[in-house]
């Protein structure tokens, strides 16, 4: 239609039928515009699918000469040429479930004080202090957890457990504690990873309605009633998102935990034993891998690391949106 | 009226437990900004800034060449992620709905919780493998693809807050599509955009995986793009886990300088937001 305006266009009226055209949207200027729009957000799909072909390539070798013994063995030999993931698989997957244990209780907490309960003046600066502890850089959580962390829970948090608890005699608390552990890292991940679920549970909270809250006070609830039976329920699958989303940040962090896991290959039920992550198996020895097989179990690895992530984080925004564009009328 | 009796005082113990749950939430900041500040601030002198870094049992030196390869490594990536960036949240601003709109928006937001280690072997596998040798350059482009999707989705958010009549007044004055964009809904964006890319930019300032093996680093004076450069991250880390006590001053230094830029850019961002929609959204 925009064309047929603009080449049919009223002699002597240029300025006119130029106009004309682009409000249909067919001016050459627009073409070039969406064009070029259009292939700066397709670099997006193209940078991902060229990751995940990357990456895949070069994970091969391993893969198929280990099959399914990589995800499920726990020996890593380099010279032996033996390459079983299963103790870094398991250390991210505990660590991270550590962190959220911890994390989510107090994030939920935060943002329903900060969304609900909190005076005003108050809001803005814990919400912006809770904000600035996702802009601090794993590096320097991982220095703080080595110097003051690691030593702290070492000295006075188990202790507490084992003698003041007497938890010590049960597996999750046995065995020496050297201080680098599966528990460092799940402390340290936790407070990382608190203010991505706190963020995400404020914005869901602010979005649940009005009417909602004053329709459990109208019913005679206390505040604590009315948050926690008319607000929360309203914005549960966006709260289970936000964890999610925490989860998702928790199993690829690299630095923090890497200076303070322990880097031992080896699957221990004690938090207080070293541990392994998918991560920081890879931040190790990437730079000191010689051969094309150690190399090619390595980026195997990050593939395994990169597909978890990847479905954690379809699953977390998924629930998310699912709030955020509001019930099904 | 004991059962109300008891729902009143669960009612102060939970809403108690909230007040303690920010305390506890922010304790870890305050402890952190006071150990980096206690243990960073004496070694914190004009040499820091200036000197190289020194050998083992060498008292002094300083972080010049790092300091100096971190900015480099920004301003690459800034290259790559700001235009990209801006770009994509135009198209999806301007598209909102659409099969594609919906899936660059989904894979923007898969792209943002990447682990950065997975670009980092990324990098690597295309940038370092092939030219034999550890870059500035294949840093800078890690980076720069982790900038992406946080600049494309505030930029997307940061349009579709300018009021439509904006629009519609170009295009009513004649404007093409094009130039409607560009100098009218993208120039009323811009604090918004602006605040985008400095959040970007204070998240990559301090990412230290994907540089692992890619910078690598560099102990000496490096500005070339294609060879290994010092950033500031990488230097706290390799001092962080060095057994060496004067080494572990300087990255109580380095990290504190760190925060500090991070910290400036981030207040900067909040500034930037505050000039123009803070009357507004407050």
């Amino acid at each position: 239609m925009g064309d047929a305006i603009a080449s049919s266009g009223t002699p002597g009226g240029f300025a006119r039928g130029h106009r004309v055209a682009s409000l249909a949207g067919a001016a050459p200027g627009d073409r070039v515009y969406r064009m070029v729009i259009t292939a700066f957000a397709l670099m997006i799909p193209a940078l991902l699918l060229l990751i995940a072909v990357a990456i895949g390539v070069a994970a091969w070798p391993a893969l198929s000469a280990a099959g399914l013994s990589f995800i499920t063995t726990s020996e890593w030999n380099v010279q032996a040429g033996k390459f079983g993931a299963a103790p870094a698989i398991y250390g991210t997957l505990v660590s991270s479930f550590i962190a959220l244990v911890l994390a989510t209780p107090l994030a939920v907490g935060v943002a329903i004080f900060l969304s609900e309960i909190a005076p005003k003046w108050l809001r803005q600066p814990v919400a912006f202090l809770v904000d600035l502890l996702a802009a601090i850089p794993s590096v320097v959580y991982g220095l703080w957890g080595i110097f003051f962390l690691v030593p702290m829970l070492r000295d006075h948090v188990v202790p507490f457990f084992r003698n003041t608890l007497h938890l010590g005699s049960t597996p999750l608390f046995s065995g020496p504690a050297y201080g680098p552990s599966m528990l460092a890292a799940g402390v340290i991940l936790a407070i990382m990873a608190l203010p991505y679920i706190s963020a995400v549970t404020r914005e869901v909270l602010i979005a649940v309605p009005r009417s909602q809250r004053d329709a459990a006070l109208a019913l005679g609830a206390t505040k604590w009633e009315m948050i926690w039976h008319a607000v929360i329920p309203y914005a549960r699958s966006g709260i289970i998102g936000g964890v999610i989303l925490g989860l998702g940040r928790a199993l690829g962090e690299t630095m923090a935990v890497t200076m303070v896991i322990g880097n031992r290959p080896e699957i221990s039920a004690s938090l207080l034993a070293p541990g392994y992550t998918m991560a920081s198996l890879i931040a190790n020895e990437f730079t000191e891998a010689t051969s094309d097989m150690h190399l090619s179990a390595l980026m195997a690895v990050g593939a395994v690391l990169f597909a978890i992530t990847l479905i954690v984080n379809g699953i977390a925004r998924w629930l998310v949106w699912r709030v955020a564009s509001g019930p099904k009328p | 009226m004991s059962a109300l009796r008891r729902r009143k005082a669960g009612n102060v113990l939970m809403l108690g437990l909230t007040y303690v749950a920010a305390v506890l939430a922010t304790l870890p900041l305050l402890f952190i900004l006071f150990h980096l500040l206690q243990k960073g601030a004496s070694t914190l002198t004009p040499e820091f800034f200036t000197n190289m870094p020194r050998p083992v049992g060498e008292a002094g030196g300083g972080m010049s060449n790092a300091i100096v390869g971190t900015l480099i490594l920004i301003a690459i990536a800034g290259v790559i992620g700001l235009p990209v960036g801006i770009g994509a949240g135009l198209y999806l601003a301007e598209k909102r709905v659409g099969a594609l709109a919906m899936t660059v928006r989904f894979l923007s937001d898969v792209l943002n919780g990447l682990p950065s280690i997975v670009l980092g072997i990324f990098a690597w596998q295309f940038l370092v493998r092939p030219f034999g040798s550890f870059s500035a350059l294949a840093g800078g482009i890690a980076l720069g693809a982790m900038m992406i999707p946080l600049v494309t989705r505030t930029t997307e958010e940061m349009i579709r807050l300018v009021p439509n009549s904006l629009r519609e007044a170009a295009l009513a004055l004649g404007y093409p599509r094009w130039r409607t964009s560009l100098s009218v809904i993208l120039r009323t964006a811009l604090p918004g955009i602006v605040t985008g890319a400095l959040v970007a930019v204070a998240r990559i300032a301090g990412e230290t995986a994907p540089l692992l093996f890619t910078a690598f680093g560099n102990q000496f004076w490096s500005t070339a793009l294609d060879e290994p450069i010092a950033a500031l991250p990488l230097q706290i880390f390799a001092y962080a886990i060095s057994p060496y006590d004067e080494w572990h001053k300087q990255a109580w230094a380095g990290a504190l300088v760190l925060i500090v830029i991070v910290l400036i850019i981030s207040l900067a961002a909040r500034h930037a937001t505050r000039a123009r929609f803070g009357s507004a959204t407050d």
